[in-house]
């Protein structure tokens, strides 16, 4: 599903660039719950973004669904975006002015969807995450781990290959920290490859596979105690 | 075109950010009711001018003498002028095809007499073209007409006020009035918008008063109307020549202003012309650097609006949303605010103006003030062209910020 070859990144700082990634090489096959760990200015949120198409890489080679991602304009990305990618954020990301339901539907927007259709898929997903209740409400109206399940709703909504979710849990206590990680779980047994990056040990722990990162390059890559459990179970 | 998601989108985000919305629009309404207002009370004063020289008509040319002011040809200064009618012939002759109308003058004041009633008026021998030269307006009866003039006819024509201080409620038509103790045939009532003294005026046919008064062929004064179709500068032209010939024909120094001088329309329509046309650049100026400073406000409010909202655009470039779509929303946004809010400042400016109607005529000289369709018209055009210019420039650079930078933007 995505497969990653010797991929440099850096940024320019001043007249200086800064090394961030520094030759990764990374193969995530389809139905995958892998949790990218390290700490901060380990590249792991730039690794995160070139793979979401948010950002550009420098050299390397990066296939998406078997397709080599290169020469990218905004206009390509944004529709292999809609089209492959739901992104989950440490800070939700949701529109303020939007109801739960609008936000959810507004990836199907982009897609091209009647309204209609739209909102009946919208609050499907919605009831899927359990907040069918809230739909109308704003997002500020929203607890923290309420926000983040409309997110997850607003990510899975166009059915897309790889959820991607940036530190989905950096800013949720321990209990809806839970909930959201059985949310991601429950996504990833329905076949949907999930890519989580965290810093934190014990969401990792929850993935089926942990990616770490240091300074720019993998320094371990092993199959979790929750994948052997499920698997010998 | 026509994108009902779009709008949707448009209308909820107006909707929902209500202040950023009316500040934006206030000051592209504010623009243009300034704008409109100066136009409008410039027009005022244009139509205020027009509207001071309604009393004759706009080509009209009049040739009055009086004393020479300076000795010519052996001739000494302080000679009286008299126009006859050779003089007047001179000029129907030779210019008779730049002339519209032509009539002569004889001033008389006469006490006019009916039954107990009597007063002093002046009244003006004339030929029939003279109604036209004055812009008389015959309410009741007819003018002098050429059969008048040949007959010498004992005819009248009297003034509204004339009929009413001598006649009041009753009818005068076809009455017999005393003029300086002989007796005329009223064949008709005016009016005129010259105001009361033009409507406390009497004429008569020039060949009657020429063979009753005095039995010569003097006149007091030449008055013409010359051929609309001249343009102001050759009219102009007509008339000087015109001035330059008679004074030759009269033995009249070339310059002597005072023995004989032709008052020309044309030069005061030329002179009116320059002065509003000077008013009217001041305005364009004026108003264009009120519709610029508008457009300004509009431009910094859309940088500021596009700033706040970079996040958002981040968001939804993230979801799937392409650079076009997110210029496009926010270029349709901004253009229909500036056009909402550009037609609310010109309805409300047309209304204020409505309102101020005449009532500013006599203190301020502004009359019935009003914006013409032309310049409604075209300051919608710039409206829009702004308001797509104004949404334009910021949302494409905003559009084109990398999403991950703009996720970042707080």
């Amino acid at each position: 599903m995505i497969r990653i070859e010797k991929l440099h990144k850096s940024y320019p700082i001043g007249k200086d660039s800064l090394h961030v990634l520094k030759g990764i090489d990374l193969h995530i096959k389809e139905g995958e719950f892998v949790s990218i760990m390290g700490s901060s200015g380990s590249g792991k949120s730039t690794l995160l973004n070139i793979v979401g198409l948010l950002d550009i890489h420098d050299e390397g080679d990066y296939y998406l669904n078997g397709q080599l991602i290169k020469d990218m304009n905004e206009k390509k990305a944004a529709i292999l975006r809609n089209k492959f990618l739901g992104f989950v954020f440490q800070s939700f990301n949701l529109i303020s002015y939007k109801t739960a339901l609008e936000n959810v539907a507004l990836p199907l927007y982009y897609k091209g969807i009647s309204r209609k259709e739209r909102l009946k898929t919208a609050l499907e997903y919605l009831d899927k995450v359990g907040l069918k209740d809230w739909a109308n409400h704003l997002p500020n109206e929203l607890s923290g781990g309420q926000k983040q399940r409309v997110a997850i709703a607003r990510a899975l909504v166009t059915k897309p290959k790889v959820v991607l979710a940036d530190e989905p849990t950096g800013a949720l206590d321990s209990t809806t920290t839970d909930n959201v990680m059985d949310l991601l779980k429950d996504i990833n047994d329905e076949g949907m490859t999930v890519f989580v990056i965290t810093h934190e040990e014990e969401v990792a722990e929850q993935t089926k596979r942990i990616v770490r990162l240091k300074d720019g390059v993998i320094i371990s890559d092993e199959v979790t105690q929750a994948s052997k459990v499920l698997n010998y179970v | 075109m026509f994108d009902i998601d779009r709008w949707r989108e448009i209308f909820q985000s107006i909707s929902k950010n209500k202040l950023r919305s009316v500040m934006s629009g206030f000051t592209v309404a504010f623009a243009i009711l300034l704008f409109t207002l100066l136009f409008g009370i410039v027009s005022g004063l244009s139509n205020s001018f027009q509207g001071a020289f309604v009393d004759d008509a706009q080509n009209s040319m009049f040739v009055r003498v009086w004393k020479t002011s300076k000795p010519y040809k052996g001739l000494q200064k302080g000679r009286s002028i008299q126009l006859k009618n050779d003089d007047y012939n001179f000029v129907t002759e030779k210019y008779g095809e730049k002339l519209q109308y032509q009539s002569s003058r004889i001033y008389k004041n006469f006490i006019l007499k009916y039954k107990n009633e009597a007063s002093s008026y002046s009244v003006m021998a004339i030929n029939p073209d003279h109604q036209f030269i004055e812009k008389t307006i015959i309410t009741e009866g007819r003018y002098v007409n050429e059969r008048d003039i040949k007959e010498k006819a004992k005819v009248i024509v009297i003034g509204r006020l004339i009929k009413e201080d001598l006649f009041g409620e009753r009818p005068a038509l076809g009455k017999r009035l005393n003029v300086n103790d002989s007796s005329y045939l009223i064949i008709g009532i005016f009016s005129d918008e010259g105001g009361d003294n033009e409507e406390r005026k009497a004429f008569i046919p020039l060949s009657t008063a020429q063979m009753i008064y005095g039995n010569n062929d003097y006149i007091n004064q030449m008055a013409f109307g010359y051929d609309p179709n001249l343009s102001l500068d050759a009219a102009v032209a007509f008339g000087n020549k015109m001035e330059r010939n008679l004074r030759s024909k009269l033995n009249i120094h070339p310059d002597d202003q005072s023995a004989l001088s032709v008052r020309n329309m044309a030069e005061a329509n030329q002179g009116i012309g320059q002065f509003m046309g000077v008013l009217y650049a001041i305005v364009i100026l004026v108003g264009s650097g009120t519709l610029v400073a508008g457009i300004i406000g509009i431009s910094n409010i859309m940088i500021f609006v596009i700033k706040e909202r970079t996040k958002e655009f981040g968001i939804r470039k993230a979801l799937g949303a392409k650079p076009s779509s997110i210029v496009g929303m926010v270029v349709q946004e901004s253009v229909l605010i500036t056009t909402l809010a550009g037609y609310l400042g010109l309805s409300l400016g047309t209304y204020l103006l409505s309102l101020i109607g005449d009532s500013l005529e006599k203190d301020y000289f502004i009359k019935d003030p009003s914006v013409s369709t032309g310049i409604v018209v075209g300051a919608t055009i710039v409206l829009i062209l702004s308001g797509l210019i104004a949404g334009y420039v910021p949302a494409k650079r905003a559009a084109n910020i990398k999403p991950i930078v703009a996720l970042r933007a707080d």
